[in-house]
This record gives structure tokens, sequence and C-alpha cells, in this order.
């Protein structure tokens, strides 16, 4: 290798820069399906604990065995059992798209269970004068639950999108790109350990980066 | 008078089996303040809870403003609801709202106001329990009676016919305590608010009702005018209150005379 290391990282850039994209693109379209689908689910989680006698016995034990299940996965096999729906859904089964299905599938069920014990923590008692206000079932979620755990929810976004830009790097598996992939290719497989730390520098940066604007962000959102 | 809450042989058993109520009968008439004592555990707060139906009653029926309340639907429970508003121990305000936003609750679930026309209700209710500053506050920046306040503010933003109160003052100190109970009467003398206040603290109970109840065991022991001063109390809660009530009054008359 004739290069210096400032010429190879400079070579290397263009194809850092498709891998940030990959991970992002990844990373938001994960995320958006949490909090589109996995957030109105975790609500139904936290109802069905409130009321674990009646009418919604069957569904909410059904609705938690179907989490846990889907939990269970370790990622990587998830990712492989997934691929005839991926393929289904997207056509094809590599590439970033097609990685974010099963990262979709995972972060639902993962998001859901961090909204119910999110939500588990806002006080009876608020809930309990809305009832008194007369305020529909609908509106205690929208208007209380939602309200009074929103820091809460923040962070709990905050620790799904930390976990799933690590998920994202075992998408590399199915072609899916993205600097967890980066690392691993040019790192591991070639022993260019100066471009492993490279990227794994750019990860410290967004992790760090998310962290502190989630927890900033649910600062100022708590008023408690 | 008549009867604004009409319960009847009303009886409520938890899950531990011991009964909570058993077939308490018990009238509030329109316009008064009735008090609810009771040790710890007597069935009082059960009893309160069932104006509004916050909680069920196994058998019985509860009669507010010539409703019968266990027989409606959940959309007419609801409605019923905003005619009955309710204060507790702990507040309940939610703490990411601003006072304002905190009053303003009840009048947004049904939407019924213009904008211009919530932010007067809002000016009004905190005007009256003297809290016009702080319309831009958050609950956690307030003191223990502040909050109380925002919270009859809350409840009476719908301007309901009754206001519970469930042990309204038991987390506050004597002084906020006497503020809050004057900021209570004025509420029934001059809004003509029917109220029913359960409390462990007599001599709150003494300065503020009309009337009171006494109940042990799940039962109406006994429910006598504070007035009332020549027949004799068969409990010792009962007791206790008459003294309570006779020295608020007498208070009240020397007040009188030195004004």
């Amino acid at each position: 290798m004739p290069e210096t290391l400032h010429e190879r990282l400079l070579a290397l850039l263009p194809e850092l820069l498709t891998a940030l994209g990959q991970t992002l693109l990844m990373l938001g379209i994960g995320l958006l399906a949490a909090v589109v689908l996995g957030g109105p689910l975790g609500v139904l989680l936290y109802q069905a604990g409130r009321h674990p006698a009646g009418r919604f016995r069957l569904p909410a034990r059904l609705l938690g065995w179907a989490v846990n299940t889907l939990r269970s996965f370790p990622f990587i096999v998830l990712l492989v059992a997934l691929v005839p729906f991926t393929r289904l859904l997207t056509g094809t089964s590599i590439g970033p798209l097609a990685a974010a299905v099963p990262l979709a599938i995972a972060a639902i069920p993962y998001f859901a269970r961090l909204v119910e014990q999110t939500l588990a923590e806002v006080p009876q008692g608020v809930i309990e004068a809305a009832l008194a206000m007369g305020a529909t079932p609908l509106q205690i979620v929208l208007r209380v639950l939602l309200v009074e755990a929103r820091s809460g929810l923040v962070l709990a976004l905050t620790v799904l999108a930390i976990s799933f830009l690590s998920y994202s790097a075992v998408a590399g598996v199915v072609g899916g790109g993205g600097i967890g992939d980066l690392a691993i290719r040019y790192g591991y497989y070639r022993f260019e350990t100066d471009i492993m730390i490279l990227t794994v520098a750019v990860l410290v940066v967004l992790v760090q980066g998310i962290q502190f604007t989630g927890a900033r962000l649910a600062r100022r959102l708590d008023k408690r | 008078m008549s009867a604004l809450i009409r319960i009847e042989r009303v009886s409520k058993t938890f899950g531990s089996g011991v009964p909570a109520l058993r077939e308490v009968s018990l009238q509030v008439e329109r316009g008064e303040i009735l008090g609810i004592a009771g040790r710890s555990g007597a069935g009082k707060s059960t009893l309160l809870r069932m104006m509004n139906l916050l909680e069920r009653p196994d058998s019985g029926t509860v009669e507010v403003a010539g409703r019968e309340l266990t027989g409606l639907s959940a959309r007419e429970l609801r409605a019923a609801r905003q005619g009955i508003g309710m204060i507790f121990q702990g507040y309940n305000l939610l703490q990411n709202l601003s006072v304002a936003d905190n009053v303003a609750f009840p009048l947004r679930l049904h939407g019924r106001l213009n904008p211009p026309r919530l932010r007067q209700r809002i000016a009004e209710c905190l005007e009256l329990v003297g809290l016009a500053g702080k319309a831009g506050s958050y609950p956690a920046q307030l003191s223990g009676g502040q909050k109380q306040r925002v919270a009859i503010a809350r409840a009476l933003a719908n301007q309901p016919a009754i206001l519970l109160c469930d042990e309204p003052t038991s987390a506050l100190d004597a002084e906020t305590t006497r503020g809050l109970l004057q900021t209570l009467q004025a509420v029934n003398t001059e809004m003509k608010v029917t109220i029913v206040i359960v409390s462990h603290e007599l001599p709150a109970l003494g300065a503020l009702c009309r009337r009171v109840a006494v109940i042990e065991e799940g039962r109406v022991a006994e429910d006598f005018l504070l007035s009332d001063l020549s027949t004799p109390r068969s409990t010792a809660l009962g007791r206790e209150l008459a003294f309570h009530g006779a020295e608020a009054a007498a208070a009240q008359r020397q007040g009188a005379i030195h004004a």
C-alpha cells in the first residue's frame, strides 16, 4: 500500500459518507416504524397490564406473548428468518432498504416494552383525576399519559436509537451496508486497523450525539 | 332543601374480603357542606368515591341531581362527571402542564369554549382561588397549599354543582389548612357549590361543615347537624366533632364581636 494514512482516508471518504447515509436510512426507517407501530402497541400493553382481569384478559396475554416471542430472536436470526417477508415487502433481500425491514420488526416490540414501562410510571392519581373530570380513555392516553410521560418517552427513544445503531451493523450480513459493515469489511477482513478505528470513532460521535440530544430534549420537556 | 346526592343501601367489598361499605344510605342536601369522618379504613373515602362512581358499588344506588349513576352508559357517566368536581389529598395535577393549562384541562376535554372564553374562564378560576399571578407557573414551582388551590380552580372550571374533597388538607400545615378551608367556605357560600369533604382532621371538619356523618366499620354510625348541641352523641368521633364544631362557632362569634 503506497499511500499515506491521510490519502487512504481521503480515498475512503466517499464510501464512508455512503455508509453513513445507509446507516441513517436504516435507523430512520426502524425508528419511524417503532414510533408509529411500537408506540400504540406499547399503550395497548400498558392498558392490558392495568386490567389483568375482564374482557381484555385473552387479547392482553396474546399480545404480551407475541411481543416476547419476537423479542426472543437474536437479531441475526431474525434477519435471516425474515428474508422471504423482506423480499415480499421491498422486492429484494439486499441493500439498506431491505435491512431496514428486520430492523423495524425488531424495533417495534422493543419500543413497545419501553413505552409500556415508561407509561407505568405516570402516577395513578392523575389518571383518576382525569377520569373524575369525564375524560374518555383516548383522552387519558393523549392528554394525560403522553403528556406526563413525554420526557421518559424521549429517553426511551434515545435508548432505542443507540441500540439499533449497533444492530444496524449486523445488517451488513444481507448487504445492508452502513458504518458497521464498513468496519467489518475493511477493519476486520482486511486488517486495516486504522479504518476500523475511524469507523468506530464515527459511531462514538453518533452515539454521543444521539444521547446528548435525547437527554437535553427530555430535560427541557420535563417540568416535574 | 332537596337532596342533591342520594345514596341508597350501597355495599362494596374489595379483594381482601372485608366489606368497605355495608348497606350505607346517605343524603347530601343541595347547598350544604357535609363532612365525612372516620378512622383509617372505615370506608369514608370509598363512600366519597361512590359519588362520582370512581368506585362502583357492588349493590345499591347512587343518585346525583336526579340521575342514577350506576345505570348510566360510559358516555352518560362522563357527562354526569362534568357536573361533579373533585380534589384529592395528593392534588393530582398534571406536572408537565402549566397552572393555566391544568385549569383548562377539564374545559378542553369537552371543547365547548372558544379560545377567548377559555382564557377568560381560566383567569376567573385562578382569581377565585387567589392565584391570578401563577398562570404560567408549573406545579413543581408551587407550595402544597398553592397546588391544592390550583386543583380547586381546576375542579370548578366546569361550574359543577358539587365539589368532592378527598382529604384535601391532610398534606398541609395548620396555617395553610385554615386558608384553604376559607376558600372552600367561599366556594360554598358565593358559588352555591355543594361540598362533601372527607377528612380525618376533626378540627377542620368542625370549622367548615354544616353537617357531619361518622363512618365506622363501613356503616354510618351517626349523622348530625353541628349546630345541634343538645343531642348526646353516640360515638367518640361524634363527640369530638361536636366539640370542634362548638369551638369554631364560638371563635366565629367572637370574631364577629371584634370586627
